[in-house]
């Protein structure tokens, strides 16, 4: 099939102009209707994408199942996908059906509910699928509408601030990406992704009002890139929308935005950043490997005073990402191969664990923590799920968590060892605040009036769970099922990373001030 | 002779129209014809936009020079006939059920839109001084058409003052660059002015010029009247304020700066950039604090000049190309969004504050999902149309060197973001119990706004076509 990507990506929003136009009323039938529409589009995208991966050659490390289309302005329409975006697609379409399983019980406005998640869905894949530079920032700032409906309609008390903070905020990162995109679809006369791959924008150092600008045009670019990937990642100190978005989205919001918007920032510093500004990235990268640090230690400090479950997710969701800067900019094997894994893991483990308080949410509508206790004597499944994923969060050999979080920080040690130093603290952090988590919900006597009647998972919750289990321990155990894929094009990357880099500093002879 | 004639047409058949119109009217003494008048006068328009827009793509001028049929104008002339076209379809169930559909206002707007036909085809001083005032005389008093109303008179008495006196300042201009060239025909006025050996006078004559155009345009610091004026005047004229004139006048500028200043950019480039950048963050800003929505949508419309003059002021074809591919598209979202405007109504009175939107999607969802992409367009979020309209004039910032006005542009966007998400806040986080809109049905305005929600995302395909036809008029312009 010619166009396998398109059809993939374009599956849950046919769906949802279905839903949109044919589903009528708002009576349970049609409420069932709705979610068994978005269901089977998601499944089906799901099993459509295998054959993605399944006919996907990790050897090639070019781009695979290329479309190109003729599109205005000299734009094209172009979809593929190499070793680094394949398995974020993938990701998108598991995660997606799980999410809509998850959203069973919502019964306000369902018909809408699903169509903005159905679109949501080929947005996000349209972003790890596209190659073209203005088709990638559509998609990428498109699925901005989705999620601010999601958020504001069915958020919690304060969502209106939580939308309005996390659209404001990212499309403010965003569209100095646009005018970087803009520039450079005038220095290299297309936006086709696989030529600006090879194109070398200009790195000779400028002045701009009297300061130096080492790295010149590519540093500039590199930055512009930057406020739009850094916010959307969430990077330290630009993360603050995401505790507020966490907080006030609905389960399925929560988990689709841990599980696979936060990875579009990772996707694309490998996917722009790096190879396409190698000299600014260089230039930058102890900047970034030390706000990478800081995000990773400061926010398990602030993950700890958390009261609010979800919050301190969100903050641990930081922490994580940290981890994933830090082994994209390390840039070498090692640390790119461990980003990409550790982004793929946190999509399985942060998704489960958001879940793991929609759960408990659904049943006593509150996420404080001193609201829970002793869990574990009404609710063992429960409890064995979520100390589970609680483990696998802090990076517990024989779970994905540890794979990723071990990669990283040996690739940044050879890098830089005391940024490796200061974010393996991190690692002792993230236990202390996870555990302690666990310990004051789940472990103890059931001391609390409101949860003596409280009931273990339903089937339906048990379903949900068990192909993230399965995800996670045979990631664990196994990691080459990744590593596979991805590491020849890691391997291109991180070459043509060095090359460019030695290329720039041969040609720059060093100059004093 | 009979050359010439031919050449404006399409002028004297409106112009000769309205003279009917006019007579029979009069004759017959009632305001009953005028509803007929206003179906009949909308199909015209579309009719001569058809004329104008299937003529053969060469470039004509007539009466020495003062009048240029070339595919610039004819661009133009096609948007701004189609707008008005729409906009009057909207305004006729509106005025009706109101009481306040007079004959003369047809007639008016005919008149209106000969002189803006003739404003984009200006080839000389004095045939541009000719088109924009018969355009601005008819639109004074179109303005105060709700005579009984304090707000309207005020609108249009604010209008004509503000508006004399920019004619004047524009007028001055005229006769200093008349005075410094020897003549009022563009094409004798672009030997003179060039580039760093513009005389100080000429240079004066420029800038005064610029002003009258700018009112005329609405951009910053010569937007004053906008929010007045599109409050006072009953809703569906606002929407005629904010469509063709708006063509019409950036038409006009982007014809003298091209056709007379072609050869001086370095000259007026500057003080373009610095027009556009003032519109656009006072658009952005001053609308945050507004609870009336025909006010908001004044703002908006000052805002989005600003990225329109963002285009003019790069100085090249390109830049013209996207400034009329950004004019198209914003006269396309702002018909849509002031159908829904005019739909806006309880117990049969217009409302037009902003909260009364409340839980507008529970009510009523497809209008509400129409106007959220008509306000994710405005706001310029992709995929919808009006992000493309931003990408165009982007580029040709960049491209014209203007690299700061980009970034000042995307900046001002962001801000500009939060009042139209507000929109949709009301409409679909707002509170459920407060008294909401009831009413409103209209065929015709449902369809103007489906039709306009739908261009804008299904236009991101092929744009339809308007990306071609605004190339060739671009080049026709600059050469």
């Amino acid at each position: 099939m010619d166009n396998l990507l398109s059809f993939t990506t374009f599956i849950p929003a046919v769906a949802a102009l279905i839903l949109a136009v044919f589903l009528r009323g708002s009576d349970a039938a049609s409420q069932r209707n709705a979610k068994w529409v978005a269901m089977f589009a998601t499944t089906a995208t799901f099993l459509v994408s295998l054959f993605i991966l399944f006919e996907f050659d990790p050897s090639n490390t070019g781009f695979q199942f290329v479309e190109q289309g003729e599109w205005l302005l000299g734009l094209q329409y172009k979809m593929g996908v190499d070793g680094i975006s394949v398995l974020f697609v993938m990701l998108t379409t598991f995660m997606m059906p799980l999410v809509i399983a998850a959203s069973w019980n919502v019964e306000t406005r369902v018909k809408e509910y699903m169509i903005a998640f159905l679109l949501l869905e080929t947005l996000m894949l349209g972003v790890f699928m596209a190659l073209d530079l203005v088709l990638f920032y559509l998609f990428f700032e498109a699925g901005l509408i989705p999620m601010f409906l999601i958020i504001g309609i069915w958020g919690g008390a304060n969502r209106i601030y939580a939308s309005f903070k996390f659209f404001l905020y990212t499309f403010l990162g965003s569209v100095l990406m646009l005018v970087a995109m803009v520039a450079m679809f005038s220095d290299a006369g297309t936006t086709d992704i696989v030529q600006l791959l090879s194109h070398e924008f200009e790195s000779d150092t400028f002045s701009i009002l009297g300061i130096q600008i080492v790295g010149g045009m590519q540093t500039m670019m590199f930055l512009a890139f930057f406020a739009s990937f850094a916010v959307k990642m969430p990077m330290w100190p630009v993360h603050t929308w995401l505790p507020d978005a966490h907080v006030q989205a609905p389960t399925a919001g929560s988990v689709v935005l841990a599980a696979i918007l936060l990875k579009m920032g990772g996707y694309g510093f490998l996917r722009f950043s790096l190879p396409m500004f190698p000299v600014g990235a260089e230039v930058l990268t102890p900047l970034v490997l030390w706000m990478s640090a800081i995000a990773i230690v400061y926010t398990s400090l602030v993950a700890l005073v958390q009261e609010d479950m979800k919050k301190l997710i969100a903050y641990s969701s930081v922490a994580h990402m940290g981890f994933v800067t830090m082994g994209i900019f390390a840039a070498n094997q090692q640390g790119v191969d461990g980003a990409i894994f550790q982004m793929i893991s946190h999509g399985f483990i942060s998704g489960a664990l958001f879940l793991c308080v929609g759960v408990i949410y659904d049943r006593m509508h509150t996420r404080e923590i001193d609201a829970y206790g002793g869990l574990v004597n009404r609710m063992p499944a429960y409890a064995m799920i979520f100390m589970f994923f609680t483990m696998a969060n802090v990076g517990l050999p024989g779970t994905s968590g540890f794979v990723g979080e071990f990669l990283t920080l040996i690739g940044t040690f050879q890098v830089n060892t005391w940024v490796a130093a200061v974010a393996t603290t991190g690692v002792i952090f993230s236990a202390a605040y996870a555990l302690w988590l666990y310990r004051r919900v789940v472990m103890g006597d059931l001391i609390k009036e409101s949860l003596k009647s409280i009931t273990d998972m339903t089937r339906r919750e048990k379903l949900i769970f068990a192909p993230l289990v399965a995800m996670t321990l045979l990631l664990g155990i196994y990691p080459a099922l990744v590593l596979d894929i991805i590491g020849p094009s890691v391997t291109a990357l991180v070459n043509n990373y060095d090359t460019a880099t030695a290329a720039a500093a041969a040609a720059t002879p060093m100059v004093g001030n | 002779m009979s050359a010439d004639l031919t050449l404006i047409l399409p002028e004297i058949v409106l112009a000769v129209f309205a003279m009917l119109g006019l007579l029979g009217a009069v004759y017959t003494g009632k305001d009953a014809l005028a509803p007929a008048l206003v179906w009949a006068t909308s199909a015209l328009l579309v009719l001569v936009a058809l004329w104008v827009g299937l003529a053969a793509p060469e470039t004509h001028t007539g009466f020495g020079g003062m009048f240029i049929d070339d595919g610039f104008s004819r661009f133009a002339k096609v948007t701004l006939l189609l707008s008005a076209a729409a906009v009057l379809a909207m305004s006729e169930g509106y005025m009706s059920a109101r009481g306040l559909l007079r004959f003369e206002y047809p007639i008016l707007i005919t008149l209106a839109v000969v002189g803006m036909m003739v404003m984009v085809s200006a080839g000389d001083l004095m045939s541009l001084y000719m088109g924009l005032e018969l355009q601005s005389l008819a639109l004074y008093v179109v303005a105060s058409l709700r005579r009984d109303s304090i707000k309207s008179t005020e609108a249009g008495l604010k209008y004509f003052v503000l508006g004399a006196l920019s004619s004047g300042l524009l007028l001055y201009g005229a006769s200093l660059i008349y005075g410094y060239a020897g003549t009022t025909l563009f094409s004798g006025i672009i030997q003179t002015a060039q580039t760093g050996d513009v005389s100080l006078g000429m240079l004066f004559g420029l800038i005064f010029v610029i002003s009258g155009l700018a009112f005329k345009v609405s951009a910053v610091p010569f937007h004053m009247w906008t929010p007045d004026v599109y409050e006072g005047a009953p809703t569906p004229i606002t929407a005629f304020f904010a469509t063709a004139p708006k063509v019409a006048a950036m038409g006009l500028f982007a014809r003298v700066m091209h056709d007379a200043f072609g050869n001086a950019v370095g000259d007026w480039q500057q003080v373009v950039a610095l027009i556009s950048l003032l519109s656009m963050f006072l658009g952005a800003i001053a609308a945050i604090g507004q609870t009336n929505i025909k006010r908001l949508m004044a703002y908006s419309s000052i805002a989005h000049m600003g990225y329109a003059l963002m285009g003019l002021a790069s100085g090249t074809v390109f830049g013209v190309q996207a400034m009329l591919v950004y004019l198209a598209i914003y006269v396309t979202m702002n018909v849509g969004t002031f159908a829904f405007i005019l739909m806006m109504e309880r117990d049969g009175q217009p409302v037009v504050d902003v909260a009364s939107l409340n839980m507008y999607s529970k009510r009523e969802p497809g209008k509400a999902l129409a106007m959220l992409v008509l306000l994710f367009s405005l706001a310029g979020v992709p995929p919808m149309l009006g992000f493309f309209g931003k990408l165009y004039v982007l580029r040709a910032a960049y491209e014209g060197g203007l690299a700061w006005l980009a970034i000042a542009g995307v900046v001002a966007s962001v801000i500009g973001a939060f009042y139209y998400l507000r929109i949709v806040f009301y409409m679909y986080f707002g509170d459920e119990n407060a008294e909401g809109l009831d009413g409103g049905k209209s065929p015709v305005l449902w369809g103007f706004l489906m039709a306009s929600a739908v261009v804008m995302v299904l236009g991101i395909i092929n744009m339809f076509g308007v990306e071609g036809a605004a190339a060739a008029a671009a080049a026709s312009l600059v050469n």
